[in-house]
């Protein structure tokens, strides 16, 4: 049974082949139905791998890829807990968003390609949770990448899109060449970067050591690019250039997890480099609190929901770094759920709306998108961590040893989850209460066919019931999914010096302050935009200081582009005309001149003057008589 | 016996190119390269996995000097040969129809492949200097006669580069020659006795008279500076052949001659040689950043990479060593396919120039596929050519010395930079001007393409198909020091 595991990750690819090799010549519902089938059974196995698996990995050898010298790499698969529980999200949030695309995607010209691409994103991301290694891994995640540029710039007629690709791509890049150092680390350190040698091994080392910190802290330099953290997040806004269904599914539900993936997978190496593990959750908390306060003010539907990503994967972080391994990979698996049902109910209104993105052209929607408004409602109310929501319990986790570990993380923690509530209530309100603020003679606002809506409805019950796999026993629970996860994470855990957890009377209490101060902010966003019905003020006026800054992203783009971009481009320039062309090219000339110049001298002497050679016989034969007597 | 075969046959097929009526000079010159493709196939498969030359032949050629026409292959050579015999088809076959005087041209690429294949498997030092001093009549006429409007003045530059290097080797090799025992040879195995037996000063000059001759040929930076002009203005085949298989000298000759003949001299300098080649992998690459006509970003590119093979070689482990094999073969497929790439879009619209060009992917979607997966290769992409190559190549550099591995590694970011610059602004985008009626490729055009992206995935896929037969050879050039 597990060997046919191997199979999941080829179905997909064998969907991306067929479909690109066959494209227009595909009629288009076939081709979505293949796409969707192709998932659907990778989907059927990863459930049935799931239902198998058990405490110790199942490694499976498909064959050897890369050898020189000592060195070797090979095409194995892995499966253990934690790779099972990825496999189900990938396969099945990916399937609900296929089946959504189908509708999304209808009349796009580009259709067939479209769910080309979107199989070989499951493909390569699939590759980077199965593989047992972790230069396996290191191929699914510059593959995902790959995928992630193609779908970026779907529309590439555009050029901003096709920018907005490139950003991706070049910024994953960075990132990727810190994993990749990483793992010529490993290599050097442990002679292979398969995950059963390197992990036992691991062991042996004294905690601190710091060949691991630095192999955990290049790690992570990769986990920063592909999950969006500062210094490297600004390339998944822009990333929503892309069709809705791909920044539901790679730029939410996916991809961008692929970095909690990576830390959680390297549990036990952190757990020896408690630096890393400082830095990792401080990465992650200041990003979860900074996006959230450009999340504030945006007014683009997805822009708003995508600054949301970057500071959720930052409580992932935050949740990683404090050693709540479990606890992230929970928040991931909610995170699917509740984060793609929010960016398809949006891909539901632009569709509605016929292509409107700034909420500013919204309001009132509740009543002509009913299943869109109820489902993100729910989604909403997930986020934000309302009991018994799914977040709620994910977040709280998190939160509960980041007050462990470190008040200061718990107080940032808190002020992030007060504004995540703020600034999806403030979406939420000003697209659906309110009056409806477009132009009605123009837009026709309606609500999305079945093959978009039932994807929602599903995701809507996943995010409603999605927690209660993992209800603390605090709240009387058994916490399933960190026993489920337990054989990955337990020698991580015996390494790292565990805080006793306080006594659940405690944890109610931070439970409480959470909820309280949530509700709070709720009520402050009613207030604001349902009672006093505020809408953000249009293009050009001029906003108070903070806000401004918050609205204009920090200028962090700007920057960049000021310290980075523009003197690249001046150096390229000035390498090229005055380096290459004057400087080397200048003294390969000269050489040039010079031999002119000697050849010239070397003329004079050629006179044809008989008297002048037998004069310079005498006195060269004069020179070496005497030279002969020194 | 079979080395000598593929050097007649190859002879023979430039030879009678030369004579064939102009209607059959096309079939007949892609026929030839085919039948010597295949052949090279053969030897390839039956080709066994050991560290010893294969197929040798030594006749006695001026036995009073101690030349002898003594050829053979090892897993090195016979990779190289194979790279030759594959480009060299799809090089021929990619000279368009209205090209002037395609009899002589046929024969001169023939010509080429034949000098190219000496280079690869001369077992004797005068052998080799004049294969490759050979190899560079053919291309020197190329450049000169199908070149663009600059081209006499490049060509010269280009010339005299070459043969001012090329210099500085016959010099050391007739020093190497007269310290070879006993009778002076020329023989492989006399040089390397005779490097050897040198003391470290002396082998130290030497490296750098070698360096300079092989440094010039691929280029390491600083001596680069005739490759961007000599790429841009040689016709399309004449920089393929330059990119795709002649800089593959140069770095044939560090492994083959110049390491095993001064082991000291090469240990000392290597660090040095080593700043070079990473600086130039750097330098290169931000150059390729600003670059507007296609075919000079591709130029600077080549010899950003062509910089990290040459360090990988500097580091002198297993693999760099086998680093720099692998990505010898997949540079050559991913550089040749990339400027026939560029000669399409230069044949349709008249330009080269990025800021004239965009929308292609448009009209032509078949096209616009192949540049990605070939551009995908160029940028090392997990699964394409470019990738176990690079990754061992840093790793290898890594292990030398882990500054220079990280510096060397900026390349996944710069690679990156230029070359999805590079696609954008020709593929992606409106159509302009000069792109709007741009059809997509021929069938013809498309016997080229398909093989290199076949050979872009396979390589990505299996590199140990290719890996596996140069091991041998390079363990024992390892354990030889």
């Amino acid at each position: 049974m597990m060997q046919l595991a191997a199979l999941i990750p080829f179905f997909p690819l064998a969907g991306f082949i067929i479909i690109g090799l066959l494209n227009k010549r595909m009629p288009k519902n076939m081709a979505a139905m293949f796409a969707c089938a192709m998932l659907l059974i990778s989907f059927g196995l990863s459930v049935s791998v799931f239902m198998n698996i058990s405490g110790h990995a199942t490694e499976i050898q498909l064959f050897s890829w890369i050898n020189a010298g000592t060195f070797s790499a090979s095409f194995n698969f892995l499966l253990d807990p934690l790779s099972s529980i990825f496999l189900l999200i990938i396969t099945g949030v990916g399937f609900l968003i296929h089946i959504y695309s189908i509708g999304y995607m209808h009349d796009d010209e580009k259709h067939n390609i479209f769910f080309a691409y979107l199989n070989l994103f499951i493909f390569f991301m699939l590759v980077l949770v199965l593989g047992s290694s972790y230069l396996l891994m290191f191929v699914g995640w510059e593959g995902v990448g790959l995928s992630s540029y193609l779908l970026i710039g779907f529309w590439f007629k555009n050029n901003s899109y096709n920018n907005a690709a490139k950003k991706a791509f070049i910024m994953n890049r960075i990132g990727d060449l810190g994993f990749l150092l990483g793992i010529i680390l490993l290599f050097i350190t442990f002679g292979s970067s398969d995950y059963a040698t390197i992990f036992p091994k691991a062991q042996g080392f004294m905690t601190g050591d710091s060949m691991i910190t630095t192999i955990t802290l290049l790690l992570f330099v990769g986990a920063i690019g592909k999950s969006a953290q500062i210094p490297l997040y600004t390339w998944l806004p822009d990333a929503m250039a892309g069709p809705t269904p791909v920044s539901a599914l790679i730029h939410a539900a996916t991809m961008v997890t692929a970095g909690i993936y990576m830390v959680a997978r390297s549990g036990i190496l952190y757990a020896l480099a408690p630096v890393s593990m400082y830095v990792v959750a401080l990465i992650g908390v200041v990003t979860a609190v900074f996006a959230a306060t450009i999340a504030l003010t945006q007014n683009d539907i997805k822009k708003v929901l995508a600054y949301s990503t970057v500071s959720q994967l930052g409580y992932m972080f935050l949740g990683l770094g404090v050693g709540a391994f479990s606890a992230s990979v929970f928040h991931v698996m909610t995170h699917a759920f509740f984060k793609a049902l929010l960016f398809l109910g949006a891909g539901s209104v632009i569709h509605g709306l016929g292509g409107e993105q700034d909420i500013r052209n919204m309001g009132g929607l509740r009543k002509k998108l009913p299943i869109t408004f109820i489902t993100f409602l729910l989604a909403t109310l997930a986020i934000s961590g309302i009991p018994p929501f799914s977040g709620f319990f994910s977040k709280d986790e998190i939160l509960a040893h980041a007050f462990a570990s470190n008040k200061i993380f718990w107080v940032l923690g808190v002020i992030g989850s007060m504004m995540t509530a703020f600034y999806m209530f403030r979406l939420l309100f000003l697209t659906f209460y309110g009056t409806y603020r477009g132009d009605e003679h123009k837009v026709h606002p309606h609500e999305s066919p079945s093959s978009m809506t039932v994807p929602l409805i599903i995701l809507a019950i996943l995010s409603t019931i999605g927690g209660f796999v993992g209800v603390p026993e605090s709240l009387g629970g058994t916490s399933q999914i960190s026993k489920f996860l337990d054989p990955v994470f337990q020698p991580a855990q015996a390494k790292m010096m565990m805080i006793e957890n306080s006594s659940s009377i405690s944890e109610i209490a931070l439970m409480g302050i959470t909820v309280a101060v949530v509700l709070a902010s709720i009520l402050l966003a009613w207030y604001f935009y349902v009672s006093r019905k505020r809408v953000p003020s249009p293009e050009g006026t001029k906003l108070p200081v903070l806000t401004n800054l918050s609205y204009h992203k920090y200028y962090v783009d700007e920057i960049y582009n000021a310290l980075i971009t523009k003197p690249l481009d001046a150096i390229s320039l000035f390498l090229k005309n005055i380096v290459d062309n004057k400087l080397i090219d200048g003294i390969v000339n000269a050489t040039g001149k010079l031999t002119e110049w000697l050849s010239g001298l070397m003329r004079f002497v050629q006179t044809g003057n008989v008297d002048f050679y037998l004069l310079a016989m005498v006195i060269g034969m004069a020179c070496i008589i005497f030279f002969k007597l020194m | 016996m079979p080395t000598i075969t593929l050097l007649i046959l190859t002879f023979a097929a430039a030879f009678i190119a030369l004579f064939m009526p102009i209607r059959y000079g096309n079939r007949f010159a892609f026929a030839s390269s085919l039948v010597i493709f295949a052949y090279s196939v053969y030897l390839f498969i039956t080709f066994p996995i050991s560290p010893d030359y294969q197929n040798v032949v030594d006749y006695p050629w001026i036995e009073s000097l101690g030349i002898h026409f003594k050829v053979g292959m090892d897993g090195i050579s016979i990779l190289m040969v194979m790279l030759t015999t594959f480009l060299t088809p799809l090089i021929i076959f990619s000279v368009r129809k209205s090209e002037p005087r395609p009899r002589a041209f046929y024969s001169l690429l023939l010509f080429m492949e034949m000098a190219l294949i000496g280079v690869f498997v001369s077992m004797d030092g005068f052998m080799f200097y004049i294969f490759w001093e050979i190899a560079l009549i053919p291309i020197y006429f190329i450049c000169l006669l199908w070149g663009g409007k600059d081209r006499v003045k490049i060509t010269l530059k280009f010339f005299i580069y070459t043969l001012t290097g090329s210099l500085f080797m016959l010099v050391g090799l007739i020093y190497l020659y007269l310290h070879t025992s006993g009778q002076h040879s020329f023989d492989i195995q006399s040089l390397y006795a005779a490097g050897k037996s040198l003391d470290a000063q002396h082998q130290c000059i030497l490296f750098w008279f070698f360096f300079l001759a092989f440094g010039i040929k691929m280029p390491i930076f600083p001596l680069h500076t005739w490759q961007p002009d000599t790429y841009t203005e040689a016709p399309a085949q004449g920089t393929m052949m330059l990119s795709g298989i002649m800089l593959k000298m140069g770095i044939y000759g560090l492994i083959r001659w110049m390491i095993p003949m001064l082991p000291l001299g090469f240990s000392q300098n290597s660090q040095y040689a080593m700043w070079l080649a990473v600086i130039g992998v750097i330098y290169a690459g931000i150059i390729a950043f600003t670059q507007k006509d296609m075919k000079r970003l591709l130029a600077y590119s080549s010899i950003s990479h062509v910089g990290l093979i040459a360090a990988g070689i500097f580091a002198f482990n297993a693999q760099g060593l086998q680093g720099s094999i692998i990505q010898m073969l997949s540079h050559g497929i991913n550089v040749v396919g990339l400027f026939f790439v560029v000669d399409i879009i230069q044949s349709r619209t008249g330009t080269r120039d990025l800021g004239s060009l965009g929308g292609i992917r448009l009209k032509a979607p078949y096209l616009a596929t192949v540049f990605a997966i070939i551009m995908l290769g160029a940028v090392a992409l997990p699964l394409t050519d470019g990738f176990p190559g690079e990754f061992l190549l840093i790793s290898g550099v890594f292990k030398f010395d882990n500054i220079m591995g990280a510096i060397a590694g900026l390349t996944i970011i710069i690679g990156a930079v230029y070359m999805l610059r590079a696609y954008q602004r020709s593929m992606l985008g409106e159509t302009s001007t000069w792109t709007d009626s741009f059809s997509d490729i021929t069938m013809a055009e498309k016997t080229v393409l398909i093989p290199i992206v076949i050979m872009v995935i396979v390589i990505g896929v299996c590199p140990n198909l290719f890996l596996r037969v140069s091991e041998p050879a390079i363990m024992k050039l390892l354990s030889g020091m």
